[in-house]
């Protein structure tokens, strides 16, 4: 009886169990596609971009950022950035191994640094990744890419790139997976906890 | 870890994350600014009731490098030269509210009556215990032994000396079991511990014979200070069987390295012609101990405080 049509003909409302899919491979894929195409009109091209992605997901992301702009314009230099030591909640846990840090060998003097993240929520990582900048050198402007913006942000931060906007409630969690760390390249959702 | 008390109580996990951090360290100070907010507001007291220069700085640019204030406790020119007890300069320490206390003694244990007594809150490091342990060490010669010979399992240290008075060769002779690494003790039989043949290591007295397996050889300050006989009938002779020259340099194999955790005594141990060469990684040993001791101030302090079970 419980799974009989409706009378109304409707489907079924969606009881289907946490995690739910909120983006496949392909919307991943074309994010992607995307965000390159929005990075290079917004900046008149590839000249003087450093891409910087926060590990460890968001090192991926502005790997295959870089490839799809090489695929357009031209090589841009990739990076790496991490923000465990700029933290504002080290005191809250115990002490966090380290990810690694690469800035490509020409710096960040001068240059458009796009951060790049999977996902934005509090903005707290964005603005501990802005510090870490600052002890690196002087880029001429941030940027900031996100696969996926979740809303509730504890700070005045801004993405200027999205792969897509998911409203959220608090206690729910975002994930990204991509094939390199994950087998799969999904984003899912699911209520607290899991 | 909530101390770093000996190097025997490392796990070899536990070990490499301390090196892999020091990887971290090492990228992350290879640029101008080499000062690191993580430590802010931290305070980091140096006790230091035996004289050193050495460890004393390094663990004191670690802590800066690292934002944390640093208040340097000597024996000479303080209370302590008065006659306080270890006790009494503990509650002292606690009352002023160090979060991290680098000790050095001259009596073995110490380390560890400070950081289980009760007397401190404090997070605890033994920068060296009597001819115990000096954990930090052992670490910055593994991490620079693994800068050039890459993973340690399976490696031949070789170290060389006095393994009596060295708290140096303890601490490495555990933290290079644990990395995997085959370590051969070598010194004459007089300087060598009671009970050594249960360490986990191999026993030589003659260094001739154990030259061409080495990846690596460390050799030992002869610490005549903690000498109160004769254990060798001269300089000279010991020179002679247990010295480091050019010529025992050149029965090394080409990609071995030499270390030694200073002070040298050119000479004695080591002769100047090995000291400089590019065998040598003695001046980069002191580049990697400030690394290495951000990472384990790091690891102590960079996380959350003990609850009251873990005190």
């Amino acid at each position: 009886m419980a799974h009989a049509p409706r009378p109304d003909g409707r489907p079924e409302p969606d009881h289907r169990p946490d995690p739910r899919v909120l983006m496949s491979t392909s919307d991943i894929a074309r994010a992607v596609t995307r965000i390159g195409f929005e990075i290079l009109e917004r900046n008149k091209g590839a000249s003087g971009l450093v891409l910087l992605g926060v590990p460890r997901r968001g090192v991926t992301l502005a790997h295959r950022l870089a490839a799809q702009i090489a695929t357009v314009e031209a090589e841009v230099p990739v990076g790496s950035l991490d923000i465990t030591m700029y933290r504002d909640d080290l005191r809250l846990r115990p002490a966090r191994a380290l990810e690694p840090t690469e800035i490509p060998p020409d710096g960040i003097d001068g240059a458009t640094v796009v951060l790049v993240d999977d996902v934005l929520y509090s903005g707290r990582t964005a603005k501990s990744a802005l510090t870490a900048l600052d002890d690196i050198g002087r880029p001429s402007s941030v940027q900031l890419a996100v696969l996926v913006d979740r809303g509730h942000r504890d700070l005045p931060i801004r993405p200027d790139y999205v792969g897509k906007n998911v409203p959220t409630s608090r206690d729910e969690q975002v994930r990204v997976q991509l094939v390199e760390t994950d087998g799969v390249d999904q984003v899912v959702i699911a209520r607290g906890g899991q | 870890m909530q101390h770093l008390l000996s190097a025997a109580d490392l796990s070899g996990d536990e070990a490499r994350s301390i090196l892999d951090t020091t990887d971290e360290m090492a990228r992350l100070t290879d640029r101008a600014i080499k000062k690191l907010p993580t430590l802010r507001g931290r305070t980091v007291v140096n006790l230091f009731f035996e004289d050193s220069t050495r460890t004393r700085t390094s663990f004191e640019l670690a802590a800066k490098r690292l934002s944390a204030d640093v208040i340097n406790f000597s024996a000479k020119g303080s209370s302590l030269s008065k006659g306080e007890s270890l006790k009494d300069t503990a509650l002292t320490l606690e009352a002023m509210g160090a979060d991290a206390i680098v000790v050095r003694h001259a009596a073995s244990g110490a380390a560890h009556r400070l950081a289980n007594a009760g007397w401190v809150s404090a997070r605890v490091v033994n920068a060296g215990d009597g001819t115990h342990e000096h954990p930090t060490q052992a670490l910055l010669d593994a991490y620079t032994m693994r800068r050039h010979l890459g993973d340690l399992a399976g490696r031949q240290v070789v170290i060389v000396g006095d393994v009596l008075h060295s708290r140096v060769a303890r601490s490495n002779v555990h933290l290079l079991d644990r990395l995997g690494a085959k370590v051969t003790l070598v010194g004459p039989p007089t300087l060598m511990p009671v009970g050594v043949q249960t360490w986990p290591c191999q026993v030589s007295y003659d260094l001739d014979a154990e030259l061409a397996k080495a990846d690596a050889i460390t050799m030992l300050r002869v610490q005549a200070e903690r000498m109160s006989a004769s254990y060798f009938p001269s300089t000279r002779e010991y020179a002679r069987r247990y010295g480091l020259d050019a010529h025992r340099m050149a029965k090394l194999a080409d990609h071995a390295i030499v270390l030694h955790p200073g002070p040298m005594v050119r000479g004695m141990e080591i002769t100047a012609e090995v000291a400089d060469s590019d065998r040598s990684v003695i001046v980069e040993q002191v580049g990697n101990g400030v690394l290495v001791r951000m990472a384990v101030l790091y690891l102590l302090l960079g996380g959350a405080a003990p609850t009251q079970e873990e005190r």
